[in-house]
């Protein structure tokens, strides 16, 4: 035994590197621990600081990494900490406080998920004010896999975070308080091809170790010149890694749970989702299709392209059908995603990766900020049975309430890309790179997808503004404090990234331009 | 001093002022924004004194870096063209101010009356600034930006069918605005200089195929915007569902862009291309003059005819515009003006028709001129405007635009004539059909033009004269400045088939 040991050498790891995500995954165990020991009573109180703090002071820590310039696959290479790293850790970072200032807001969350809907129990549980305190613990394990996902060098630890980051949101996003069964459905349906998707990633990852001999990211890189004679089981490997990454990010055709699981979940979680676990996923496809496939690119750009355009074109044409809010802006975020796929196919020499790499960055901070935004303005708007999801229970809310509807039409007219906005400043990136990387076609169905998007924002702005309002229309909920700020928050960001975008893009530039370590 | 910031500087100021106008103190807002509107009036025509015709091509000129990672600058400065351009916007505003004095007022626009006079200040700044812009991102950016703030006064305070009008509006706009982005992109791309400062970029691009495919691009976007046949079936809806107002500044200035952009962008960065696609443009231009006037005729809403009569004349204008002589393209920039002046009387004076009688069509008026003779007076000055009456201005350019046109291209010269024909026909038929014969029923109790509505009318009354007899402060300006695209663009001089001295002898004889 004892020869055994010293044979086998203790890994080195290097905690100040890795230290946002540890200290993420730290604040949720002690947040279970905190379920488990304190009286009810006392829960909230504890676990809303503890949440909240402790992404604050992993964000402290990811601009310390950035401002040291680490550059470093760290935990002997399994774990990337590198410039996209550290901004998609900043960005997920800032786009989940803020989510969680929604999420404080009890009126969204089931008083008791156990409870049968429509069931005595369940009456019972709300007249207790019972809530679950669990979601806090269950977003910072959300957040700590959204942030492994990207950084993971290997396609093990990858598969590991893709799970970490996916099981809390199965779970979360069956906790809506109003119309259960819906959220019940959101979640069961996530799950169901979440786990099919998971099942993907993993035969994939399987294939490529079968072709390569390891599932690091960079050994899969070079063997992908040395190795021969397997072609198929490469192929093979890499369609199912990206059947799984195109799953969470939501590109046709493997975009049908997403509509489904935005309306259906608690919406600050759809904020959470459509906001921090694109940003994730994405980082985490660049990763797999730059580095460990980079030198693939000529077989698997045909296919993005394909994917690409029907992404842009599902997801706007769909959009126009949709009469519930909810769902269009899932509808809206799958065009986006399209959108954003134009760039991930512009590959070319480093200088243009780089810059392709920067634009993507940039839009999804950009888009973030107005789709936490917009979510959180559609959480205000409320019937008595919840929220007003329906849109034609939007009619006239800019007679009713004109800065709410004044600033939803402000995220609206971002998702849009109008100039002065946050989205036209990302649309231009990533289009610009696209253009640069020789996808000038790509970039024009991009512009006339653009156009039929804009039909249906401008479609809810009609409604807002143009129509009367409806008899008994909804009501607007007072903001608590922490809805007001993320309101207030990100409307700021849209317009300061729409008129003053230099720094943001600056920032996206120093951390694209080290690209990818390897 | 920095001019031109400046001017897009207060009406921002004044709209931030407007807007945070108590609720209920509708009066103030408005005098605020009159007020406003006045002080850029001033500003601009103490800058035009400044302006040196014979100087340097772009003056008052204002570089800052905007966005560096973009190569985007913030960078305005007007020649001759953008010199009247911004000059028709800020004379327009005021008198638009004033005449939509209680348009908002209406109690079925259910909206606040102090945010439509905060949009007016709004659009105008971006209507300066798209004018100004010398960086092609920037201009893009105004391009796109100026459609909201019309998009929500088209769509809060137009008339029944306004929500359709502003988004049909919105949409026709934005989808060649985005092609034209795809060229703007693909322009900084092939260009490869790192910057979108229009005068560093005139002449970069060679290759042929290349220049048409941008020429396109930015030239699609122009054609919806200016409106061209076939492009043009937004602007009926919009201009007839806007509020009189707003249909002034969306026909007389935003329209102008188009035109503006053409002779800017695509002549001058693309000249190759513009040259091989003339023919097209020259045909489709003599179509819309004729189709425009045709279904003038045949318009029974007095709206929905005056925005067909401005097809027809933007047809004029591209045709100036592309005919690339020197006369053309001085006249077609003064038709710019003209035509904004022109119209801009015609929609106003139809504003307070339909202000009095509660309807646009036509059928419902007769007799006006007994009851109203003030009215009905300056409305046949400005429909004789419309059809080009010599001593009017807009007689100077047509026959400028005509004239040059010949020099070029005799046959679609010669067709585009029947346009002033049909004008007649249009102009004429409509005032017999309103002012003239019995009065009718509920016309009778038409009070005249009161003294607001006088203020209104009657400097555009006198531009339009004023420039018919002596156009020359204006050609002053625009004529260095179009020589000076029509070089960038190295055509030919005209050089008449008959010599000059041959003519004389003949005429002496």
């Amino acid at each position: 035994m004892s020869t055994l040991a010293a044979a086998i050498d203790a890994p080195t790891i290097e905690y100040a590197e890795l230290s946002p995500m540890l200290l993420v995954f730290g604040a949720a165990m002690i947040g279970v621990l905190v379920e488990a020991f304190t009286p009810r009573y006392l829960r909230k109180s504890i676990q809303m600081p503890l949440t909240v703090l402790s992404m604050l002071g992993a964000f402290a820590l990811t601009v310390w990494q950035g401002i040291q310039g680490v550059r470093h696959a760290a935990a002997m290479g399994a774990v990337a900490v590198d410039g996209p790293s550290l901004f998609i850790w900043g960005a997920i970072l800032l786009l989940a406080i803020v989510s969680v200032l929604l999420i404080n807001d009890d009126d969204h969350f089931v008083a008791q998920a156990a409870a049968v809907p429509g069931s005595a129990e369940e009456d019972r549980a709300i007249s207790e004010g019972g809530a679950h305190t669990e979601i806090y613990p269950l977003v910072l394990f959300a957040v700590g896999g959204m942030m492994l996902f990207p950084a993971a060098n290997d396609l093990l630890i990858m598969f590991v975070a893709l799970e970490v980051m996916s099981l809390p949101l199965y779970l979360l996003c069956g906790l809506a308080r109003r119309r259960r069964l819906l959220s019940q459905e959101a979640a069961m349906k996530y799950f169901l091809l979440g786990a099919f998707s998971s099942a993907f990633f993993l035969y994939g990852t399987a294939l490529l170790y079968g072709y390569a001999g390891s599932v690091d990211l960079s050994a899969i890189e070079k063997s992908l010149s040395t190795v021969g004679g397997q072609d198929s089981l490469l192929f093979m490997g890499a369609a199912m890694l990206g059947v799984g990454l195109l799953f969470k990010i939501g590109a046709a055709p493997f975009q049908a749970w997403k509509p489904d699981v935005y309306q259906g979940s608690p919406t600050p979680i759809t904020a959470l989702m459509a906001s921090g676990t694109l940003i994730a996923a994405f980082g985490a496809l660049l990763r797999v299709f730059w580095v460990a496939l980079g030198n693939l690119d000529a077989e698997w750009t045909p296919v993005l392209w394909a994917v690409a355009i029907l992404t842009m074109v599902v997801g706007a044409i769909l959009a126009i059908t949709q009469t519930d809010i909810k769902r269009m802006l899932a509808y809206s975020s799958i065009a986006h995603t399209g959108f954003l796929l134009t760039a991930v196919v512009a590959t070319g020499k480093e200088a243009q990766n780089a810059n392709a790499l920067s634009g993507i960055l940039f839009y999804l901070v950009a888009y973030g900020f107005a789709t936490v935004g917009a979510f959180a303005v559609v959480t205000m708007v409320r019937d008595p049975g919840g929220e007003a999801g329906h849109l034609s229970r939007w009619a006239g809310l800019g007679k009713r309430s004109p800065i709410l509807a004044g600033i939803f039409a402000l995220f609206l007219l971002a998702f849009a890309g109008i100039p002065l906005t946050s989205g036209f400043f990302g649309k231009y990136a990533v289009f610009a790179a696209a253009v640069s990387g020789g996808a000038v076609q790509l970039v024009i169905v991009g512009v006339v997808t653009s156009a039929m998007a804009a039909f249906f924002y401008v479609r809810v702005i009609v409604l807002m503004f143009f129509s009367d309002p409806a008899p008994e229309g909804p009501t607007i909920a007072v903001p608590s404090i922490g809805t007001a700020a993320v309101v207030t928050l990100a409307a700021a960001a849209t317009v300061v990234l729409g008129v003053f975008p230099q720094p943001v893009l600056d920032l996206a530039h120093t951390a694209a331009q080290s690209l990818f370590v390897r | 001093m920095p001019w031109l910031s400046i001017l897009m500087g207060v009406p921002v100021v004044g709209a931030l002022a407007v807007a945070a106008v108590p609720k209920g103190n509708d009066k103030l807002a408005k005098q605020l924004t009159l007020a406003v509107s006045l002080v850029v009036l001033a500003l601009t025509l103490a800058m035009a004194t400044q302006f040196d015709p014979s100087g340097a091509r772009d003056q008052f000129s204002e570089v800052y870096s905007w966005i560096p990672s973009f190569g985007v600058h913030y960078a305005v400065a007007v020649d001759g063209i953008a010199l009247v351009l911004i000059a028709l916007a800020v004379v327009l505003v005021p008198i638009v101010v004033l005449a939509s004095w209680h348009d908002a007022d209406r109690p079925e626009a259910k909206r606040s009356v102090k945010t439509y006079f905060a949009l007016i200040l709004v659009l105008e700044a971006m209507m300066i600034g798209v004018f100004a812009a010398t960086d092609i991102f920037l201009f893009y950016v105004f391009f796109e930006a100026m459609l909201i703030p019309m998009y929500f006064m088209i769509g809060s305070y137009g008339g029944a069918q306004r929500s359709y009008a502003a988004v049909k509006f919105l949409l026709y706009s934005l989808f060649g605005g985005l092609l034209m982005l795809v060229a703007v992109i693909a322009l900084y791309v092939v260009a490869d200089k790192g910057t979108f400062l229009q005068p560093e970029l005139i002449g970069v691009i060679k290759d042929p195929a290349t220049q048409k495919w941008l020429f396109l691009g930015f030239f699609i976007a122009f054609a919806v915007k200016a409106p061209l046949w076939p492009f043009h079936t937004w602007l009926p809806d919009a201009a007839a569902q806007a509020p009189a107002g707003a249909a002034v500044l969306l026909v007389g200035v935003l329209d102008k862009v188009g035109t503006y952009g053409m002779l800017r962008f695509c002549l001058e960065l693309f000249p190759d291309a513009a040259k091989f696609f003339t023919p097209l443009v020259i045909a489709l231009s003599v179509i819309g003059i004729v189709y425009g006037a045709i279904v003038a005729i045949g318009q029974t809403d007095m709206k929905r005819l005056i925005a067909y009569t401005s097809i027809s004349h933007f047809g004029f204008i591209t045709m100036g515009v592309f005919a690339m002589t020197a006369d053309a393209g001085s006249g077609a920039t003064l038709y710019m003006v003209n035509h904004g002046f022109s119209t801009g009387a015609l929609f106003l004076l139809a504003g307070f028709l339909i202000n009095r009688r509660g309807s646009q069509y036509i059928a419902d008026y007769g007799g006006v001129q007994k009851v109203a003779p003030v009215l009905a007076g300056t409305f046949l000055v400005a429909g004789l405007s419309s059809l080009s009456l010599p001593g009017l201005s807009t007689f100077v350019s047509e026959f400028l635009v005509l004239i040059g046109t010949y020099e070029r291209y005799i046959v679609p010269s010669i067709i585009a004539l029947s346009g002033m024909v049909l004008a007649a026909v249009y102009i004429l038929w409509m005032y017999q059909r309103m002012m003239t014969g019995p009065t009718a029923e509920k016309v009778k109790a038409f009070p005249d033009l009161n003294l607001r509505e006088k203020v209104v009318v009657v400097p555009l009354l006198a531009l339009l004269i004023g420039f018919g007899f002596f156009p020359k402060p204006l050609l002053d300006v625009i004529n260095p400045a179009v020589q000076q695209t029509l070089t960038s663009v190295h055509v030919q001089p005209f050089t008449p088939a008959i010599p000059v001295t041959a003519e004389k002898k003949g005429a002496g004889q």
